[in-house]
């Protein structure tokens, strides 16, 4: 195949520039190229400047979102070929601040991971010979799909509401607090309730559902959040009714 | 602390109006709205209409149909203005419109319905 | 340990903050038909005012209620209840498929696939619309 297609590729230089200007390249197309491999074309024999992350390059690390003709996509899961006869428009990922070229500041999104306390809170931990926690295939099931999230902020980049409202939380964020409020084995539902409760926290989504469409591993953090947010009206109905505590 | 706390409660209220819109509504809307003024459908009379609505469970259903949709709009008009317009500095007077608005009709419709 | 306030990214000279613009949801059509789906909202109240002025005719009696029918039959207002009929079968139908994405049944340990209930719902709707239909066209 000599086919070749045009790459525009959002350049930023916080020394030079005061806003992103687009840089056009043309690359091969080959059957099984992804876009990612035609970034590392570019950086490999043509501009060594182009600034990007990746790194597992099979769709698992997370690392190498960005906008591919206005959809928040791996590059490493995207076929160039599907984009032919181009051009095809790579932009850094939408609603992060812009850092050089391709690469966002994630810093915000990692604060709110934090802040929802996303691993197993005990209010007693079990000595290491009582043995393990054990767990049916069932009780997996119940978090599962929200444990596959690979922290690749496509649904960030797909939400508007992440882009409008400062103190929303996200939709991986709150399908990773879902995930473990569901897990057999983890105690602190109210803990995460107290900081996911807040008006900015959740409940500045409305449901787009874009989040959903964009992840590459099928988590569906909208249901995530919807469901969380009707675990939250019974909690505001249970500490309404029963002040003292059915917890 | 109040704000907080409200969030949980408005969203249920949303949710109540919008499942009540979307089983009740469209029914009401085709038939009242377009079928009968459109066809020559004779509508009740005015005894018989004022007779069904005089009974207890349909005063409540209709309370249950003019308030909670009343709600379900308030909640997503206000967000809507927040992230399509983004005038959210403008929040007391949106709120006081969208949840004040749904507060009146309530209070208009409990209001009508004591009276027929 | 207290997590940091929930700011959004703090202020840095050199990063690149583009602003979200007035009219982002023209920038996609899943993000337009979001926003229609949200207007539906505004169409719902106005059935709720539709039916206040009604009840505000019942209890005016009879000559009131022949005007209100009247107004009713006008075709501006035929033409502002054909759209808004439109928009309100938007929201159901909108509505009926987003709802199942929030309940999480589980029958002998398998979820129950959406489909399902949202099927459940649908047939829900179809029974409501009929038995209302006929009370509502009957007497």
């Amino acid at each position: 195949m000599s086919e070749t297609i045009q790459l525009q590729i959002a350049r930023y230089s916080p020394e030079s520039d005061d806003e992103p200007r687009w840089q056009t390249f043309e690359t091969p197309v080959r059957k099984e190229w992804t876009v990612l491999d035609a970034l590392n074309y570019i950086k490999d024999r043509v501009d060594g400047s182009v600034t990007y992350r990746w790194s597992c390059r099979m769709g698992i690390c997370g690392s190498c979102g960005m906008m591919v003709n206005g959809e928040p996509k791996l590059t490493c899961a995207t076929f160039l070929g599907d984009y032919l006869p181009g051009p095809v428009r790579i932009a850094p990922l939408r609603y992060f601040p812009v850092v050089r070229d391709l690469v966002v500041e994630i810093g915000d999104f990692l604060e709110k991971l934090v802040a929802v306390k996303p691993w197993l809170v005990r209010k007693e931990e079990k000595a290491p010979d009582a043995g393990e926690y054990l767990q049916t295939p069932q009780q997996l099931d119940a978090y599962k799909q929200f444990s596959l999230c690979i922290n690749c902020m496509l649904c960030y980049a797909a939400c508007p509401v992440y882009g409008l409202e400062p103190g929303f939380i996200g939709p991986a964020a709150l399908a990773l607090a879902q995930r473990y409020n569901l897990d057999s084995r983890d105690q602190g539902a109210g803990e995460r309730m107290d900081i996911l409760s807040q008006a900015e926290g959740i409940w500045g989504c409305t449901f787009v559902g874009e989040c959903t469409a964009a992840c590459p591993k099928h988590v569906d953090p909208a249901g995530a959040i919807q469901q969380y947010k009707v675990a939250a009206v019974q909690d505001w109905f249970k500490t309404l009714l029963l002040p003292r505590g059915a917890r | 602390m109040a704000r907080r706390q409200l969030e949980p409660f408005l969203w249920a209220l949303f949710s109540a109006g919008g499942v009540v819109a979307a089983l009740f509504i469209p029914v009401h809307l085709f038939l009242w709205g377009v079928a009968v003024p459109v066809t020559g459908i004779t509508p009740p009379s005015y005894a018989a209409a004022l007779a069904a609505a005089q009974h207890p469970a349909a005063r409540l259903y209709l309370l249950a149909i003019c308030s909670l949709p009343l709600f379900h709009w308030a909640h997503r008009f206000r967000y809507t203005l927040y992230d399509g317009l983004q005038v959210k500095h403008l929040n007391e007077i949106i709120n006081t419109f969208c949840y004040g608005g749904a507060i009146a009709g309530t209070a208009a419709a409990v209001y009508l319905l004591w009276r027929i | 340990m207290k997590p940091r306030a929930l700011a959004h990214t703090p202020y840095h000279p050199r990063w690149y903050r583009p602003r979200v613009s007035t009219y982002w949801w023209l920038h996609q059509w899943s993000y337009a038909r979001f926003v229609l789906r949200e207007l539906t909202s505004i169409f719902v109240a106005w059935f709720v005012l539709l039916t206040l002025f009604g009840l505000r005719a019942l209890e005016r009696g009879p000559a009131a209620y022949a005007a209100y029918l009247a107004w009713l039959r006008r075709p501006t207002v035929v033409a502002i209840d054909a759209i808004s009929f439109l928009f309100v079968l938007f929201h159901a139908v909108t509505w009926f498929s987003l709802a199942p994405r929030a309940m999480v049944l589980r029958v002998g340990g398998k979820r129950v696939p959406e489909k399902v209930i949202a099927g459940a719902i649908y047939a829900v709707w179809v029974v409501i619309s009929v038995v209302l239909g006929r009370f509502l066209l009957g007497g």
